[in-house]
Parts: structure tokens; C-alpha cells; sequence
């Protein structure tokens, strides 16, 4: 391994939150973590991660919006998106994808599949 | 030119623009743009009211008789107040009826009885006829004025010297041309309509020219006139009040006019027949009296400038009016006056003929020239021309008597009283024709000897004095009683004394008639046709819509047989043409060869407006084979069309009933999709609600489960989260099923009395562990009364714990929370504050929705299910109480909730 992979996990929820920041760390990963989206727009101008694990449903600024974000910029847009959402229903996650996402995953989800496929994302 | 030619051609020239007028209202119809179709027209034309006898007679009278005068306006006036109810329903009547005359109006009524209508129709003639004459009286009288001739005298002798042979000749010319235009009496007379209100406007204008003239020109305007005339003697006894002005004098001619107005027969031909829509009666009812008003203002005036000026060089007060301004030497003012009453005499003498020259020939020579007669009955006849001809004939023919009148007879009286006398007469219908229209029990034979019987008595008490004073009658009746007997005499009939001539007159002839009138309708049989007549005349406005419909008659008839009647009178192709119209309008096929009662019904409606009612139902049954109909019958058709009447109602209603539940089932399908909307959104909310804890379980459950080598502290903190989100999963579970039970009802109030004191005492002892945990102290501020509350003291528990935990988990550390109780008349009120950060005014409202966190997350995620307020405000609600939130930003809040103390 080179260089370890960065990401930054993103969810209001602070036991999820916290449970993928161990989960990550424990698979290689140089983890970042925002609890809300205004924490996570801070981080995006100071780093540059390689995958994002986004929640969608949050007070301040929502995931989609986030999303929107990184797609627009020059700078971003190869990072790579992943949503973890409670919405499962087919326009929330067709809206996930037409916004850039490379996976669109529903709550609640398995952790193990979560970071299988997420390395799988990042050696494409 | 000598004055002669001038009276005279001025005169000609005025029938002449009458006439233009009349043609230019003729030739307006045609084009659609009716003169005639409105309020104003149709109040002017009622003016026809103020005859000559108004023009020159009401000075006159005001000069010799004080303001008597005026009793004959007040009636007219108070009358017009009634205008709506009573002679709108004439109106309705006589146009639903096909009635063109106020004898049609009683013939149908009581049962199309001919007689009835022929007495009538005399009681008019000889009623009327002199009143006619008075007209041509003043006419002449005025153009002898004028031109300063003699008086031709009394008699016959100089018929081909007289004016008023001349006259009386080229109105009766005149009338021919207006009225016998159209042999269809019911037809609208257009022009005669626009002609007479334009002779009103006229008549009007030229007393108001005379009035200011006399105020103004002879005399230093009213002020003047009237200190002048208060000095005067005899003008000072006259409107000084005294017992010559009797009470009963007033009320008398004050009824009979109120009577007259309607029941004259210009009036009527006026007021109902042309009439062109009833709203216009609402006009007439201030349009009519202020012209009143405005042609008697100057009356008073003139009757005092008159005196003053003329009293003593006995120039008779009728003739004030034109000798004022002809005297001091206003001579276009003189042409004009003039004219003004020649306008006044001439539209009395058109309309009154015509009205009668209508009703001679319907119910007179019509049935006289059908009687004799066998006319044919295939295509056209000369019986139009007949009936034309009929009718100039009677015009000749009235005009003829009213020339004779006043040649023979006329001459001993003043101007009113021939007017008065004619009132009387007209009030004879009065019984019969009120009686008509509002009693269902009036019957042909009462209304037969009423009738008669006022004739008789007006005959004897008006007519044989004005006979015996002509010399025409022994004087010894009028002095001595009829047969000698003391009690019959004319003027003081039963001894009656102190009432004048006319009111006495009135008196006796109303009160025979009116007793004569209700004893034999009590007591006499009505035939089928009366029976139904007399529902439908008091019922009008009930069945004016359906008496097409329901149409009383039975037998036999053929389409060809009526069409062939009516072309007798209407020409072949008229004929048929109204019949197919009137066919195809109902569905009535005409292919069958037998009639329809509808379209036999509606041929003699034709023809009554043609022939008049009595005639018309003689010539229908020549060419129909009737049945005699039999009470019950027509009582069932009555109930029939009443029916209709009452099904048509129930079915607006039943319609008006469906309206309102569809109204009520979109506004139920819309509250419907409104919950199913809310129902979805609640659902989606809860299931997020849901996964969210289910999801960090799972990854914690996951993490604990594949790293069993990870540090105690780490495997501590997350089994500790799945316990944690595990309880939070449960509470939500548990909310929602509440709500769900409060909101569809099933949660019975277990209610029993409870101590408001002890339950906040045990809810804060519950919520202690939380409070302690952050350092909040909780403080109760509860007065010493106990408070017995009526509750479900769980669920009020429920509410408490919420608010309370709500309280503690937004305050800052080691702060504290207070609950209070204050007791108002019919509540308790309880207080729940903290000091934490607040809720904006503007959410006040919202925070009690359900979800409401969820849907409105602040920077902090909150912790709770989002549903606790929701379920508070659903419990106290089902207590009766209420539960509202008292705060600012940062300044604390108070949630307040009450309960009912009873």
C-alpha cells in the first residue's frame, strides 16, 4: 500500500458516525468525519479525500446538495460519492445517481458489504 | 285670420303631431325599440287621470269650494301606493286570461258568463257617456272663449253652427284611425300609449305655464297671492275649515277616486290593458302621484288670482284658467292653454272610447252579428271587416250619445259633478272584481246582483235628479220620493241627511252592492267553470306559469275545424301559422286529426282577444262537440296542475338536496386525500425513524461481533449504543402506537378524581434521575388548596413527564425548572418553565405537529421521538383542556396546558 486512501464519512447521526469512523480506520482508510453538512463543506476546502460516504437527510445542508458540490467544482468532481440514506424510494435514489454518485446505498445497511464495496470503488 | 280659424287649425295641428307621434311609436315597434317599454311612459300615460274636469274644473271647484279639490288626488295617490299587490294581479290575471277589458275581466271570472259581461258593458256606456261629454263640453266651451263666440246654446237646432258638432266629428275620425288599426284588441296599442303620455306631458306644461304666469306675471309671486286672498272675504270662509267640509264628504271622495283610478275604463285600458311589463308599475308608484302633485301645485293660485281678479265681474271659475291670460292680453300663453286643455279632454275622450267601443262590440254586437249570421267556416270571410266595422260603428255611436248628452243634458251641470257621478258608477265593479281576485267563494250570481243592484241605486240616486233637473223626469220623485214614499227619495235616501249628492250616492250603491254581492255568493251554487276560474284568479301568481298546461275542457274538436274558425277571423294563413307555432312550442302534434284540449283552449284565446271572452267560448263550441265537465272533474285537474306545482318544487329542492351532498362529498374527498396525503407523509417519516437507530445497531452489533480484539473501552461504548438506540426504537414504537390510538379514538379516558398536588409530585419525583444527571433542580410553586381534578391520571402523568424531561434536556447545566398551578373559575392551568433557549414565536403552532423535529432539524440533532407534543395536545384535547407554548428565543419557555375543573 502506497498511500493510504482518504475519506470522509458524513451523517448527523453520531453512533453511525462513529461506528464507520472505526470501520474505516480499521481497513486502511485515512478517515475524516463531519457531523453535519456545513462541517463537511469546511473540510472540502482544506482536503481533498478520495471518497465521501454521505448521508442525505441532515438539519443544515443536505447530502444532495453536498453532492451537487463536489460535482460542480474542477477541483472535486473526481471524488467519488456515496449515499447512505433512509429514503429507498426510486426517485430518491435515481435523483442520488443523476446528481454523480458512484453507489446509492439504503438504511439500514450491512457494514461489511459497505466496505466491500467501497474498495472495490477505489481500485477501479 | 280671424281667431276661429286660428282655434281650430292649432287644434288640427295638434291631432296631427299626435298622430305623427303615434305613427312614430308604431314605426319604433317595428323596428324593434319599443317607446312604450317603459317605467316613465307607462306613468305619463296613467295621466290620462287628469281630464279637462282637472284643467279647468279643479280651479273652478277650489274657487267656489275651498281644497276640496284635492280629495280626488289624495285617492289616486293612496291608491298607487296598492299599485303593486292589487293591480299587478290584475295585470297577471288579464294576461294570463286574455282579458282586454274590465267587462272580460268579470265575465271570466264568473265563469264566462256572457250577461255579465253585457251589464257591464252598459253600466260603462251609461256611466261613461256623459263623462264624455263633459269633455266635449270643455272643448267647446274653451274654444268658444277664445274665439269670443256665444254660447251656441241648448238643443238641436243649430247643430250645423255648433263647434262642438265639429268636434265631437273629427275625433271621432281620429279614434277610428288609432283604435281599429289591428282587429286583435289584445294587441297592444303602441301608439296610442306613446300619443296619450305625450298629451299628459303637454297638459302638464301648459297649467304650469298658465300657473307661473298668474304667480309671477299678474302677481308678485306666491306671497303675494296668497296675503292678498287671505284678506278677501269670501276666499277666507272657503279655506277656513267649517262644517261644510264635512269628514264624511272627504272620506267618500277620497275612497271613490282611490276606486275610480283603477276601475275607469281608460284607466284600465291604460293601467292594465297596455300595460307592457309589471315591473313598471313599480315606476307609477311615485312616477303618477308626484305628477299629481305637480299638476294640482298651481290650482290654488290660479283659483285666487281668479277671484281676485274676475270674482265680481262673474266670469264663471271653470274657465279661469284660460280667461286669466286671455284677459290680459298674453295671447300665444291663451293658444297654448288651450291646447293644453284640449290635450287634457282629448286623451279622456280616445281612451275612454276606445275601452268602450271595445267591450260594445266583444260583448254586444259581436254576439248579436254571430247569432244571425251562419258564416262559413272554409277560409277567409268579411267577418274581420264585420267586426272592424262593429267597432268604428260604436266609436260613432258613443261619440254620437255624448254629443247628445251634452246637448240635452249636460248643460245643467258643472264640470265635477258629471265626473264624480261617472266615478260612482265605476266603483259598481269594485265589489265584484276585489271580491274576484282575493274570495274564492265570489260567485256569477252574486256578482250579477251586486252589480244591478249598485246600477239601480246609483241610476236612482245620480242620474234621476241630473233627469228630473233637465226636466226629463217628474220633479215630484226628487222632492216627494219615488211612489210618493218619503223614504225613497233620491238625494236623502232612508232620511239620510248632511252628506252632498255624489258621497251620498256613493254610500248607497256601494253598501247595496257589497251586501247584495256577499249574501248571494254565500248562498248561490258555483258551476265547474266558475269554481275554476275562481281558483285560478285568487291563485294567480301560483298558476301563471302552468295554466297552459292544465287547460279545462272536454270533448271532441279538429284541428281542421278550429283552424278554419280562426281564419274567419284572422285570414287563413295567420291561422295556421300561430297554430303550427303554438303546436311545435308545446309538442303537440298537429298530424292527429282530433284537437288537443291545449290547442282548442288556446284558439279560444285567440279569438277572445279578437271577440272578447263570452263570444269566443259561443264560437268554439259551434265547431266542438263539448262535454259538460263535472265538478269533481274540474276539481282534479286543479289538483293535477297543483301537483305539478308541488312536484316541480320537490324536485328544485331534491336538486337543490344533491347539490349540497356533492358539495359535501368533494369537500369529504378532499379532506380524505388531504389525511391520505398526511398518512403517507407520517408513514415515510416514521419509517426513517425508524431505520436510522435500526442502522447504527446493526453497524454496531456488526463491529462488536467481527473485532473481538478491539479495546474494552471501544466494545463498551458501542454496546452501550446499541442499548441506548434500542430503547430509543422501542420509545418511538410505543409513541406512534399511542398516537394512533388517541387519534382514531380507541383510547378510552379512564377517568376518576385525582389530586392534581400528589400527580406533579410523583411526575418531577420520576423525572429526577434525568434532572440530577445534568444538575437541574426541579421546583413546585402549588398554593396549599388541593386541587381535585376530573382525569385520566396516567395519560395527564404522560403529559407531565414530557414536558417536564422536555424542559430539563433544553436548559442549561444546572439550571432549574419550575411547574406551577394557578386555579382560574372553571380550569386548572399548569405551568411547566425552563430557561433554555426558546422557541421562535412563529413555531408556536408547529412544534404540537407531529414529526415536527424530524421535518425542522436544528443544528443539533434532538433526541425523543418528535411525536411527544403531539400526543400532550391529543391528551389534553381529549380531557377538554387546551395546551399552548408561552416563549421568546432565548429567553426560556413556559408550556402551559389546563384542564376543566367540571
Amino acid at each position: 500500500m502506497t498511500m493510504s486512501k482518504k475519506i470522509l464519512v458524513v451523517d448527523d447521526d453520531p453512533y453511525i458516525l462513529m461506528s464507520l469512523e472505526f470501520l474505516m480506520k480499521k481497513n486502511g482508510f485515512d478517515v475524516m468525519v463531519a457531523r453535519n453538512g456545513t462541517e463537511a463543506l469546511e473540510i472540502l476546502e482544506k482536503q481533498l479525500p478520495d471518497i465521501v460516504l454521505l448521508d442525505i437527510m441532515m438539519p443544515d445542508v443536505d447530502g444532495y446538495e453536498i453532492c451537487r458540490h463536489i460535482k460542480k467544482s474542477a477541483k472535486l468532481k473526481h471524488i467519488k460519492v456515496v449515499f447512505m440514506s433512509a429514503k429507498s424510494k426510486e426517485p430518491d435514489i435515481k435523483k442520488g445517481y443523476d446528481l454523480g454518485a458512484s453507489l446509492y446505498i439504503t438504511k439500514p445497511f450491512s457494514t461489511r458489504e459497505l466496505v466491500k464495496q467501497v474498495k472495490e470503488l477505489l481500485t477501479d | 285670420m280671424n281667431n276661429n280659424v286660428i282655434a281650430i287649425l292649432s287644434a288640427l295641428t295638434y291631432l296631427g303631431i299626435l298622430f305623427g307621434i303615434a305613427y312614430y311609436a308604431e314605426y319604433r315597434l317595428r323596428k324593434g325599440k319599443s317607446i312604450i317599454n317603459n317605467g316613465y311612459v307607462y306613468s305619463l300615460s296613467l295621466g290620462v287621470y287628469c281630464t279637462a274636469w282637472t284643467y279647468y274644473g279643479s280651479v273652478g271647484q277650489a274657487s267656489t269650494k275651498g281644497i276640496e279639490f284635492l280629495a280626488v288626488y289624495i285617492g289616486p295617490t293612496i291608491m298607487a301606493a296598492l299599485f303593486w299587490p292589487v293591480l299587478r294581479k290584475i295585470i297577471r290575471i288579464c294576461k294570463t286570461q286574455g282579458a282586454n277589458s274590465i267587462a272580460d275581466l268579470i265575465s271570466i271570472r264568473y265563469g264566462k258568463n256572457f250577461s255579465l259581461a253585457v251589464v257591464v258593458t252598459i253600466l260603462c256606456m251609461v256611466g261613461i257617456i256623459p263623462y264624455i261629454a263633459l269633455q266635449l263640453k270643455a272643448i267647446s266651451g274653451s274654444m268658444n272663449i277664445l274665439t269670443g263666440t256665444i254660447e251656441s246654446g241648448v238643443g238641436l237646432n243649430n247643430i250645423l253652427g255648433d263647434n262642438t258638432f265639429y268636434i265631437s266629428l273629427v275625433l271621432a275620425f281620429f279614434i277610428i284611425l288609432f283604435g281599429t288599426r289591428s282587429i286583435d284588441a289584445s294587441e297592444k296599442h303602441e301608439g296610442l300609449v306613446a300619443a296619450i303620455a305625450f298629451e299628459s306631458i303637454i297638459k302638464l306644461l301648459a297649467f304650469i305655464a298658465v300657473g307661473l304666469f298668474v304667480t309671477y306675471g299678474l302677481f308678485n309671486g306666491f306671497g303675494d297671492i296668497f296675503s292678498k286672498a287671505a284678506k278677501d272675504d269670501t276666499l277666507n270662509k272657503l279655506f277656513t275649515f267649517s262644517d261644510n267640509t264635512s269628514f264624511t264628504t272627504w272620506t267618500g271622495l277620497i275612497l271613490l277616486s282611490m276606486l275610480a283610478v283603477v276601475f275607469l275604463p281608460r284607466q284600465f285600458q291604460i293601467g292594465v290593458v297596455e300595460n307592457v311589463k309589471e315591473r313598471h308599475i313599480k315606476k307609477a308608484i311615485w312616477v303618477f302621484p308626484l305628477y299629481l302633485l305637480l299638476i294640482t301645485f298651481f290650482v290654488l293660485p290660479i283659483a285666487f288670482g281668479g277671484h281676485l281678479l274676475l270674482g265680481k265681474s262673474g266670469v264663471n271659475a271653470d274657465t279661469y284658467v284660460l280667461v286669466l291670460p286671455m284677459k290680459n292680453g298674453a295671447s300665444l300663453l291663451s293658444l297654448f292653454t288651450f291646447i293644453g286643455g284640449f290635450s287634457a279632454a282629448t286623451s279622456m275622450i280616445i281612451v275612454e272610447t276606445i275601452a268602450i267601443s271595445t267591450m260594445m262590440s266583444n260583448h254586444i254586437a259581436t254576439p248579436i252579428l254571430l247569432a244571425s249570421r251562419k258564416f262559413k267556416t272554409s277560409g277567409d270571410s268579411q267577418l274581420t271587416n264585420s267586426i272592424l266595422n262593429i267597432r268604428r260603428i260604436s266609436i260613432l255611436l258613443i261619440i254620437a250619445l255624448a254629443f247628445l248628452y251634452d246637448k240635452l243634458v249636460a248643460q245643467h251641470f258643472t264640470l265635477v259633478s258629471i265626473g264624480m257621478v261617472s266615478f260612482a258608477a265605476v266603483a259598481q265593479f269594485a265589489p265584484a272584481v276585489l271580491g274576484g281576485i282575493y274570495w274564492k267563494g265570489a260567485s256569477q250570481k252574486g256578482a250579477i246582483t251586486g252589480i244591478s243592484v249598485g246600477f239601480a241605486v246609483w241610476f236612482f240616486t245620480a242620474v234621476i235628479p241630473s233627469m228630473a233637473g233637465a226636466g226629463y223626469v217628474d220633479m215630484g220623485i226628487v222632492n216627494n220620493g219615488l211612489f210618493g214614499i218619503g223614504l225613497l227619495k233620491p238625494l236623502s235616501l232612508f232620511g239620510m241627511q248632511g252628506m252632498d249628492s255624489v258621497t251620498h250616492c256613493f254610500f248607497w250603491s256601494i253598501l247595496f252592492n257589497i251586501i247584495s254581492f256577499v249574501t248571494v255568493s254565500l248562498y248561490s251554487k258555483k258551476t265547474a267553470q266558475e269554481t275554476y276560474q275562481a281558483e285560478i284568479f285568487v291563485d294567480i301568481f301560483r298558476y301563471s306559469v302552468t295554466t297552459e298546461s292544465s287547460v279545462i275542457w272536454k270533448g271532441t274538436a279538429y284541428v281542421h275545424d278550429l283552424n278554419s274558425l280562426l281564419a274567419n277571423f284572422l285570414g287563413n294563413e295567420r291561422a295556421e301559422k300561430i297554430l303550427l307555432t303554438y303546436a311545435t312550442r308545446n309538442k303537440i302534434s298537429l298530424d292527429n286529426n282530433k284537437a288537443d284540449p291545449r290547442l282548442v283552449n288556446f284558439a279560444e284565446k285567440v279569438l277572445s282577444g279578437v271577440i272578447g271572452s263570452a263570444s269566443a267560448r259561443i264560437m268554439v263550441s259551434t265547431v266542438t262537440k263539448e262535454e259538460e265537465l263535472k265538478i269533481d272533474e274540474v276539481l282534479k285537474i286543479l289538483r293535477e296542475s297543483q301537483q305539478m306545482i308541488g312536484l316541480n318544487k320537490e324536485l328544485r329542492k331534491k336538486s337543490m338536496e344533491l347539490e349540497k351532498a356533492t358539495r359535501q362529498l368533494t369537500d369529504a374527498n378532499d379532506q380524505l386525500k388531504d389525511m391520505d396525503k398526511a398518512k403517507d407523509e407520517f408513514l415515510s417519516t416514521v419509517t426513517h425513524e425508524l431505520r436510522t437507530p435500526v442502522t447504527s445497531i446493526r453497524a454496531m452489533a456488526e463491529i462488536v461481533h467481527d473485532n473481538s480484539d478491539m479495546d474494552e473501552e471501544q466494545r463498551q461504548y458501542f454496546l452501550s449504543g446499541v442499548i441506548k438506540e434500542t430503547e430509543r426504537l422501542s420509545h418511538l414504537i410505543t409513541q406512534v402506537l399511542n398516537l394512533e390510538k388517541y387519534e382514531s379514538g380507541k383510547q378510552q379516558l379512564n377517568i376518576s378524581s385525582v389530586q392534581l398536588n400528589n400527580l406533579i409530585k410523583e411526575a418531577v419525583q420520576s423525572i429526577k434521575p434525568l434532572a440530577d444527571e445534568k444538575g437541574i433542580s426541579v421546583k413546585i410553586k402549588i398554593p396549599d388548596t388541593m386541587f381535585l381534578v376530573q382525569c385520566d391520571a396516567d395519560l395527564v402523568m404522560q403529559v407531565l413527564t414530557n414536558l417536564l424531561s422536555n424542559a430539563v434536556k433544553f436548559s442549561p447545566e444546572n439550571d432549574m425548572v419550575t411547574v406551577s398551578v394557578h386555579s382560574n373559575l372553571d380550569d386548572l392551568q399548569v405551568c411547566v418553565s425552563d430557561n433554555g433557549k426558546g422557541i421562535d414565536p412563529g413555531l408556536h403552532e408547529l412544534i404540537f405537529d407531529k414529526f415536527f423535529q424530524a421535518k425542522n432539524q436544528t443544528l443539533k440533532k434532538p433526541e425523543g421521538s418528535g411525536l411527544g407534543l403531539a400526543i400532550c395536545k391529543k391528551i389534553i384535547n381529549m380531557h377538554g383542556g387546551n395546551i399552548w407554548v408561552d416563549s421568546e428565543l432565548n429567553k426560556g419557555s413556559k408550556f402551559i396546558f389546563t384542564l376543566p375543573t367540571n
